[in-house]
């Protein structure tokens, strides 16, 4: 592990946790223009975290340890993962464990944490947040790992790093069966895990229909603040990751500065292109009836098997 | 063409056959069942358009052409109008729910990986690697016809089950001979346009084309 990996992986998580509310901001502002309002300013979400930094925290008398640990946990996995996932580089020094298992596993253990959370005061709204996460993450969570998995077959090696490089060295292999198969599961999963439409809506506190709405609820201050830092960084991985597995033009194989600054343009311009995307679909699609997300979700998880046995069978 | 574009392409097309099987069982709209059968029948052209091109073999293109029209243009014209002449746009309750339909059918495409294994270690190469694809949708096809209560879907069955058969003929014999092709693409046409009669003929006589009110007899 060299210095200037060390040096790299430090610099594109900075990069994220900087770039990621502006991120929000930027589909917050895109679908407000597309539905004819004047939208806020992309600094919005800056503004709401340093906002909400300066508050007082305040704890539910029934709340206890988990309550405190969540949003900590919440945002060490974040930063953790940000770190895993090459957004500038292949030859960053989280190299060795820039794995697909391990990234899976450190964004579920995040999960977790807001799921016990949210069921942890003891109010309704929480535990049916909760509940209705979980529900979605076991079949999201394996869909994750499947559909990587169909790219690491191809790759030989279940390391992020390697699979990018892999990819860069054979063009060809992105307009195969498997990678555009395993690229709409993972896009829906994409959906699903960050709480965008048609699974969870973004943008209201309608009890009925909420889920990561429902868990943070009982939060205020600082705590409100990490966890919604958290969640922009959460959607930035998974941006990071459609676009860098799939489209890997761009990115470093060094760690010189200079190529590095260029990677961070490129990666900024695909994950902006990705949310301006994604808040476009979200303007003309309506939420899914909570019954039938595990289907949508199932779809595809199909999606993603199917990717595997084709990248086993085909290729 | 090239032998490396022409295996990706041929793998696209196949693939895309397969998630048209796959989006039959997920869609509950009849209009977008029909339409991923007509995605399904031009990937379906295209495989023999591609293999008739590669082995340069005017008889497969020209049986390209032909499944091209029949399955592209006019068998989904066909069920469009049996849509349109009734007041059922939505497969409403199949017996089995669409989760777990999804994932039977992933265990059915495994099953024709697995069965099919033998027969594709014969004669390695692009083309035969595919031909459990065929296999899974002609499987597919059976399950849509089990399980699926509407005529129309019940129809849509019987032409996935007739896909599957044709990519496995096309992948396995580089096509049979045109004039065979042209019975077959006849006696399916036939057969849709027989259940269409049916279809009219139930409408006019219950009122609906759920298949679950066929089973009592009645005066």
């Amino acid at each position: 592990m060299s210095v200037a990996g060390l040096a790299a992986a430090v610099c594109q998580t900075a990069l994220v946790v900087v770039v990621a509310p502006f991120v929000v901001g930027l589909m917050r502002w895109v679908r407000a223009r597309l539905e004819g309002r004047a939208g806020p300013p992309l600094t919005q979400p800056w503004r709401d975290i340093r906002k909400q930094m300066a508050k007082e925290r305040i704890v539910p008398a029934t709340a206890s340890w988990v309550f405190t640990l969540a949003p900590l946990v919440l945002v060490a996995t974040a930063v953790v993962a940000t770190g895993i996932v090459p957004f500038l580089t292949t030859r960053s020094g989280l190299d060795e464990i820039g794995d697909l298992f391990a990234l899976v596993y450190m964004l579920l253990l995040g999960t977790v944490f807001l799921a016990l959370a949210g069921l942890d005061p003891g109010t309704a709204f929480g535990g049916m947040g909760s509940s209705r996460e979980m529900t979605i993450a076991a079949v999201a969570e394996p869909t994750i790992l499947v559909a990587i998995f169909a790219l690491s077959v191809t790759a030989g090696s279940s390391n992020l790093s390697a699979i990018v490089t892999s990819t860069l060295d054979h063009p060809s292999t992105v307009a195969s069966p498997e990678t555009m198969l395993a690229f709409a599961a993972l896009a829906v999963v994409t959906l699903a895990e960050t709480g965008r439409l048609p699974v969870d809506n973004p943008s209201t506190h309608l009890e009925l229909t909420m889920i990561h709405e429902a868990m943070i609820l009982e939060y205020s201050g600082p705590d409100l603040a990490l966890v919604e830092l958290a969640a922009h960084m959460r959607l930035v991985v998974f941006l990071g990751l459609l676009s860098n597995l799939f489209v890997p033009w761009g990115i470093a194989t060094t760690t010189h500065p200079l190529e590095l600054l260029a990677a961070a343009g490129a990666v900024c311009a695909k994950i902006a292109v990705l949310g301006i995307v994604i808040a476009t679909f979200e303007v003309f699609v309506a939420k899914v009836r909570l019954f039938r997300v595990p289907e949508l979700l199932a779809a595809s998880f199909v999606l993603a098997f199917l990717a595997v046995t084709a990248s086993f069978y085909l290729a | 063409m090239s032998e490396t574009l022409f295996v990706q392409l041929l793998d696209l097309a196949v693939g895309l056959v397969l998630v048209c099987a796959f989006v039959v069982l997920w869609r509950r709209g009849l209009g977008a069942i029909v339409h991923a059968l007509t995605v399904q029948g031009v990937a379906l052209a295209a495989v023999a358009f591609l293999l008739g091109v590669h082995e340069e073999h005017a008889e497969l293109i020209g049986a390209a052409a032909l499944v091209l029209v029949l399955k592209g243009v006019v068998l989904p014209r066909v069920l469009l109008r049996i849509i349109r002449d009734s007041d059922e746009t939505r497969e409403v309750e199949p017996f089995v729910n669409v989760t777990a339909s999804l994932l039977a059918a992933a265990g059915l495409t495994l099953l024709a990986y697995a069965t099919s294994r033998d027969v594709v270690a014969l004669d390695p190469g692009p083309e035969t690697s595919a031909i459990p694809i065929g296999i899974a949708v002609a499987l597919i096809g059976f399950f849509v016809l089990a399980t699926r209560r509407k005529a129309v879907t019940q129809i849509v069955g019987f032409l996935l089950l007739d896909n599957g058969i044709a990519l496995v003929a096309f992948l396995a014999t580089a096509g049979v001979p045109l004039i065979v092709e042209l019975g077959v693409a006849l006696d399916v046409l036939l057969a849709v346009f027989i259940l269409q009669v049916l279809t009219t003929r139930m409408r006019a006589k219950f009122g609906v084309t759920d298949l679950n009110q066929l089973r009592e007899l009645r005066d």
